[in-house]
């Protein structure tokens, strides 16, 4: 088993302005951010050999990426899992790669979300018993916020100064990003007074709705050499799958064990042994707050119980010692769902070319990409991570 | 000898009283929440009656109602897969008429009398609704009453009866009424229950070879206060023989009316007295029953009507009972897409999950699941699992959220994970509750509801409570 570290590259990408994009489809979505990628990597749509088109409800099979690009008739699969949708799309473009099948493939991810006519997200389970009490996400992750004030006995009012830090945090990345759905600084007295949405998550402990596309151009680092020198390499992945669910009555709401599976094999793969100090920026799944605040101590990044104190003291902001969501994350960049996993590994990429603007980090030379999908109990996580070369 | 043997109660938790803003009573009535109906009620009665008794041992069970929620297909079956009766049992559903309640009696004292069953559950429930902020509106309430009849073991003997039917227009709904209409009150008074209840009592008078003097204590049925009072009068009961008929405190249970009275009286009588249960409705029943022995040891309901009347909340507002009973409608339309209809298959399929609340117990390693699973989440052996009734399990709230945006009525929506004493943990919705009192470690008791209403289908499930009938049973101990 020899893993996938350093035997793919990552040679062009693209990324729409996320946002509402009552203006394009999901095929308009998908051309501006092909197209972007193709140029950026010196490529055109013959040089794909292969495709994944990750969505999760925007599309059902990878036809209409064929037909938005017009690909020659080659293989394209269509991937969907929850909100790891992009990631995992871009995983197996990896393993077609490493497997030497393929020496040039698209992942693409995008969602169309705006054209539901609801606010939030309206996918509809398949047809079912429907006894399960409705819980829109904000109401489950409003569960694990609940219990993590519990157990480490934080008083709802330090609870939620410590959520609106994070919000704020990314409200002001957001910022320093022309292609973020949210640009605005938002103070922590205004996210800490907004209107409740699942207590105690509030308006601003959730992350955007948005629609938006983001593609990668995948090859073997030989190939990646010919086209640039800064290419970036896959250093390790990991996915991981929960099947527990509430089904186990110790199961504590206030870690998910499967960011740390899946964090903990895609550091064995990238050889990382301490991810707080290796680690240069992290791009989490901050679907709501309290979502970035238990994944930075999923990560390994805090101690149980103490992320706390590192979100209190900006060890996460831009000028701190391991910057998360640099792009603004879920919350500003915005959340359209099958593409936000790509869109993450776009900000790693940049970062590493040094071409993002405001929000340069001084060293970027490793960085992590992680997308939570389903509920609290039963997630899909998917991690990768990514370095320059030597 | 035939009579009953256990009896049990059911109030919902909410009243109409002199600090609900815009009630135009100072009387108190009960009213059941948002997700209640006849059947959850009657679950909820069972539950009190049933008490520790074995389950296994019901060998037929009747519903009775003037609102059943269904006009085609049996409550009586909902009702006993939710109280987890076996399967090899009569059901059947007594129904149009406000004495049902009594017919329902008389049919299991009938039928255990017969030799064809040995224990049989009557379950009596009614919300009827009249028009807002009239008459009936005022004087109705909410509630459930449950008596097991049996041939062994009995508190009270079944003494004999006596019924008069007749043919009478005093209060009716067509199908797909809301309200119950009425005639003209001193019509109905006069020509209806004034001049038909006491040819029933004297009927059953004369039958026995009693005089009214003989009577420890008649639960009486009657529309108001005003008319109990005229009526018990009539009758010749002297104010000591007649039970408490709690208007101002419950109110007109309709079906359950004069069973509920009859559970009330049952609590406090000494063997030998002479209990009437009296109902209207097309004519009137008069069932007659003597405290046996017994019924000083035997053992009483956990709630009984007593727990239940203490155990309440007066509503805030008028508005939020109108928007419970759909009087005001609510546009939740442009938040959530429609809801779709659930899959019948998939109820079927689930009925053990959902209605009868089972989990599973691993017999390899023991460990407690819900719902039930094919590959246990501990040792991962297959197809291996007992079931294990969580409905009538303590639980404690592990953690909870308040959702505003995906609850319309109950806003905001209490979703809940509750672990079991035992073992399990199940994900469901709370209600009954004050959003003040919710909290981690909240003990609590499942409370069989009805989720909502897609394609006619009433989809019914368990819902987390504020302990009740738990928090009194410990309380007890």
């Amino acid at each position: 088993m020899s893993g996938i570290r350093d035997r793919v590259a990552v040679v062009g990408m693209g990324c729409t302005r996320f946002g509402e994009r009552w203006d394009a489809s999901a095929s308009d979505l998908m051309v501006e951010a092909a197209y972007e990628a193709y140029e950026d990597a010196g490529l055109e749509s013959g040089d794909i050999q292969a495709a994944w088109l990750g969505t999760v409800s925007s599309f059902r099979t990878g036809q209409p990426l064929a037909e938005a690009l017009k690909l020659d008739y080659i293989p394209i699969t269509r991937v969907e899992n929850a909100c790891a949708t992009a990631t995992d799309a871009f995983r197996n473009a990896c393993y077609a790669v490493a497997a030497g099948v393929y020496d040039i493939v698209l992942a693409m991810g995008v969602e169309k979300l705006k054209d539901s006519g609801f606010s939030g997200l309206a996918i509809a389970a398949g047809p079912g018993s429907d006894v399960e009490p409705p819980t829109p996400p904000p109401s489950q992750f409003a569960m694990a916020a609940t219990r993590y004030f519990h157990q480490y006995d934080i008083d709802y009012d330090d609870g939620k100064r410590t959520l609106a830090q994070i919000a704020s945090k990314n409200h002001h990345n957001g910022t320093l990003n022309p292609k973020a759905h949210f640009q605005r600084e938002v103070s922590a007295e205004q996210i800490v007074s907004a209107p409740m949405i699942a207590w105690p998550l509030g308006l601003y402990d959730c992350c955007g709705v948005s629609d938006g596309a983001a593609a990668a151009i995948i090859t073997t680092p030989e190939i990646a050499r010919t086209l640039r020198d800064d290419y970036i390499l896959v250093k390790g992945l990991g996915l991981a799958v929960g099947a527990f669910g509430v089904l186990r009555d110790d199961w504590d709401f206030t870690h998910f064990p499967e960011t740390v599976r899946a964090s903990q094999a895609a550091y064995a793969e990238a050889g990382v042994t301490n991810p707080r100090a290796e680690i240069d920026m992290a791009m989490v799944h901050d679907c709501f707050t309290i979502t970035e605040l238990i994944i930075m101590e999923d990560l390994g990044f805090s101690p149980r119980g103490q992320a706390s104190a590192d979100v209190a003291n900006g060890a996460f902001s831009l000028e701190g010692d391991l910057p998360v969501n640099t792009d603004g994350g879920l919350k500003c960049f915005g959340h359209p769902i099958g593409a936000s996993g790509i869109r993450m590994i776009y900000e790693v990429y940049k970062q590493m070319q040094g071409k993002a603007g405001g929000r340069q980090l001084q060293k970027a030379d490793l960085g992590i990409t992680h997308n939570l999908g389903g509920r609290p109990g039963s997630f899909t996580c998917s991690v990768a991570i990514f370095g320059q070369p030597d | 000898m035939v009579g009953i043997a256990a009896y049990g109660a059911y109030i919902p938790r909410f009243r109409l009283g002199a600090a609900t803003d815009g009630w135009n009573s100072r009387q108190e009535r009960a009213v059941a929440n948002f997700d209640e109906d006849s059947v959850t009620m009657a679950v909820a009665a069972g539950v009190d009656c049933l008490g520790e008794r074995d389950r296994d041992a019901i060998d037929g069970i009747v519903f009775a109602s003037t609102t059943p929620p269904y006009a085609e297909k049996q409550c009586a079956a909902i009702v006993a897969a939710a109280l987890d009766l076996r399967r090899d049992i009569f059901a059947t559903d007594v129904t149009n008429v406000l004495r049902a309640g009594t017919s329902a009696l008389k049919s299991a004292i009938d039928t255990v009398a017969a030799g064809s069953a040995r224990q049989v559950l009557v379950v009596a429930a009614d919300n009827r609704q009249g028009p807002p902020r009239g008459e009936t509106e005022r004087a109705a309430g909410d509630g459930a009453a449950a008596f097991i009849v049996a041939a062994e073991g009995v508190i009270a003997e079944s003494v004999g009866s006596y019924s008069i039917t007749d043919n009478m227009l005093d209060t009716w709904r067509a199908p797909g009424d809301a309200f119950v209409r009425t005639w003209e009150d001193r019509f109905a008074t006069e020509e209806g229950i004034e001049r038909i209840v006491p040819e029933a009592v004297s009927g059953f008078c004369a039958r026995q070879g009693i005089a009214p003097a003989d009577v420890a204590r008649v639960a009486l049925y009657a529309p108001d206060g005003r008319r109990h009072a005229r009526l018990a009068r009539q009758l010749g009961f002297a104010e000591s023989q007649v039970q408490e008929p709690l208007f101002g405190m419950l109110g007109n249970t309709g079906a359950a009316f004069a069973p509920m009275l009859l559970a009330s009286s049952l609590s406090s009588a000494a063997p030998g007295d002479l209990l009437l249960a009296v109902s209207y409705g097309d004519g009137s029943d008069v069932l007659g029953f003597r405290a046996s022995a017994g019924i000083t040891a035997a053992p009483r309901p956990v709630m009984g009507v007593d727990g239940w009347l203490a155990d309440k909340r007066v509503l805030d507002s008028y508005e939020t009972y109108a928007r419970w009973r759909d009087v005001w409608t609510l546009d939740d339309a442009a938040r959530r897409p429609p809801a779709a209809s659930p899959s019948v298959s998939a109820l079927w399929r689930e009925g053990d999950k959902n209605v009868r609340l089972y989990g599973a117990r691993c017999r390899s390693c023991g460990y407690v699941q819900y719902p039930a699973q094919r590959v246990c989440v501990e040792c991962r052996k297959y197809d291996d699992g007992e079931p294990v009734r969580l409905s009538d399990r303590p639980g404690e709230l592990f953690t909870y959220s308040m959702d505003y945006i995906a609850g319309a009525v109950d806003t905001p929506l209490v979703v809940a994970v509750v672990n079991f004493e035992g073992g399990g943990r199940a994900l469901c919705m709370m209600t009954d509750r004050e959003l003040d009192e919710v909290r981690v470690g909240l003990p609590v008791e499942m409370s069989f509801r009805k989720l909502r209403v897609v394609n006619g289908i009433h989809n019914y499930y368990w819902k987390a409570i504020p302990q009740r009938r738990l928090a009194r049973m410990t309380a007890a101990v």
